[in-house]
């Protein structure tokens, strides 16, 4: 007679698992990944180009352009997250795993984080230069970007979710979860300006790590019902 | 009671009712075909029974509990395989077979995958990416996980297609394996096949 359970791995190695097959995915595929940083980085540069060589507008400017480019960026790769799996099957297997669906969404939240938004983090203090902002105002932007960009990842698997095997997903999910950025786009932003004008940045760089605590634990579970809600 | 009992299945998609009143009961070491031309809901129905999908009206119950109050419990007793295969085209075929086991909830090591692949004939191919294999490779990867799996009960969709005859007779030496060992099996196929089981009901849809 057959086991009537499997011996199992408990779940958080099921979003480790989860976490290393994205990142080897991402290995192969690096053209991916590099679309999103390069729709970044020239998103960013572009400003410069347009406003013009005024060094103290662009100063002001610098934190919210960074942080507009980054939330597009982010979004860009949103459509990537489920779909590919939903494409060839892999998606029914994880919703049929025994493990819970919220550690294997957290997973691939946590794999799009570190695909698409440590690359932004890495890359913001130089484009930061671009801008002449000083160094302390770097530091600020890049740890708001560091706190900030996971919590963009996380939110959007809620909208990939929900989108899921849409016609026009991909613009859907863009109305569906930008407006849900924009708080994390006014403290992101808000940190730097609040830095510059010495009022520190302590604040708001707080405030994104509650946004941060929050989504970790509510967005997993939101985008693992919408998921199921998507498959019937 | 038997272990996994359908109930006054109905299922509806859009306005149209596919197939209704579907009851069935299953018990250890018995095999179900269902059978049926194309669209008339086999697909929905191994959907409803892996509790991808709501039955309209109904109930699906594993040793008299409703399936969907069980969740994970009954997810580690049962392995499903569909149409689409759940086959990572840029992944080698032991890095496929790993990866989904893990997902079901059992970890095996290289030399185990490694063996049940050459199991399912694809002995030298292992290591290619999966993009690269036919149709019918694709499928054997796929089959390899229910080599690994130590669950209950099989739900498969087509398990067949693409397959050439010592591939089927594979599969049907492992179903007649699995049933024999007191697993169940509710499989569809366009296929005439035969396969030595406690008990075989077929299940016709419209």
């Amino acid at each position: 007679m057959l086991p009537a359970q499997p011996n199992g791995c408990n779940s958080p190695d099921m979003s480790l698992w989860v976490i290393q097959r994205d990142l080897l995915l991402a290995m192969r595929r690096r053209a991916d990944v590099l679309t999103t940083l390069f729709f970044f980085i020239i998103v960013v540069s572009l400003f410069p180009l347009g406003v013009g060589p005024e060094i103290n507008m662009l100063r002001t400017m610098a934190p919210g352009v960074v942080w507009v480019a980054a939330l597009l960026a982010s979004m860009l790769s949103l459509g990537r997250m489920f779909s590919s799996d939903y494409l060839d099957g892999t998606l029914e297997q994880m919703l049929l795993s025994p493990q819970s669906l919220s550690m294997l969404v957290l997973g691939k939240a946590l794999a799009h984080w570190l695909v698409t938004g440590v690359p932004l983090v890495l890359m913001s203090p130089v484009l930061g230069i671009q801008y002449d902002l000083s160094t302390e105002a770097l530091l600020v932007l890049t740890a708001s970007l560091l706190l900030g960009t996971p919590v963009l990842s996380l939110i959007g698997a809620i909208g990939a979710a929900l989108t899921l095997g849409l016609r026009g997903g991909g613009v859907l999910v863009s109305l569906l979860v930008l407006p849900l950025y924009i708080p994390v786009l006014i403290f992101g932003a808000g940190a730097v300006e609040a830095s510059a004008a010495g009022l520190g940045a302590g604040a708001h760089l707080s405030l994104l790590g509650a946004f941060l605590l929050v989504s970790l634990v509510l967005a997993p579970w939101a985008a693992a019902v919408s998921l199921r809600i998507s498959m019937e | 009671m038997s272990i996994l009992q359908g109930s006054d299945l109905e299922c509806v998609r859009g306005d149209r009712r596919l197939f209704k009143d579907i009851n069935f009961s299953l018990e250890a070491g018995e095999l179900i075909q269902v059978h049926g031309p194309n669209g008339s809901g086999k697909t929905s129905l191994l959907r409803m029974l892996c509790g991808l999908a709501i039955p309209a009206h109904g109930k699906i119950c594993w040793h008299g509990a409703d399936i969907r109050s069980l969740k994970g419990d009954y997810y580690g007793a049962i392995t499903y395989l569909g149409h689409l295969s759940g086959v990572k085209d840029d992944l080698t075929a032991i890095e496929n077979l790993r990866i989904s086991s893990a997902l079901a909830g059992v970890e095996i090591d290289t030399k185990k995958a490694h063996d049940a692949l050459q199991h399912m004939g694809l002995g030298g191919r292992e290591l290619l990416p999966v993009k690269v294999l036919s149709q019918g490779q694709r499928r054997r990867v796929a089959l390899a996980r229910l080599l690994v799996c130590r669950t209950v009960l099989w739900i498969l969709d087509e398990p067949l297609a693409a397959l050439d005859s010592a591939a089927v007779k594979l599969v049907q030496n492992l179903l007649e394996q699995h049933l024999a060992q007191g697993g169940m099996v509710v499989m569809t196929t366009h296929q005439e096949i035969d396969i030595a089981a406690g008990a075989t009901q077929r299940l016709q849809l419209a």
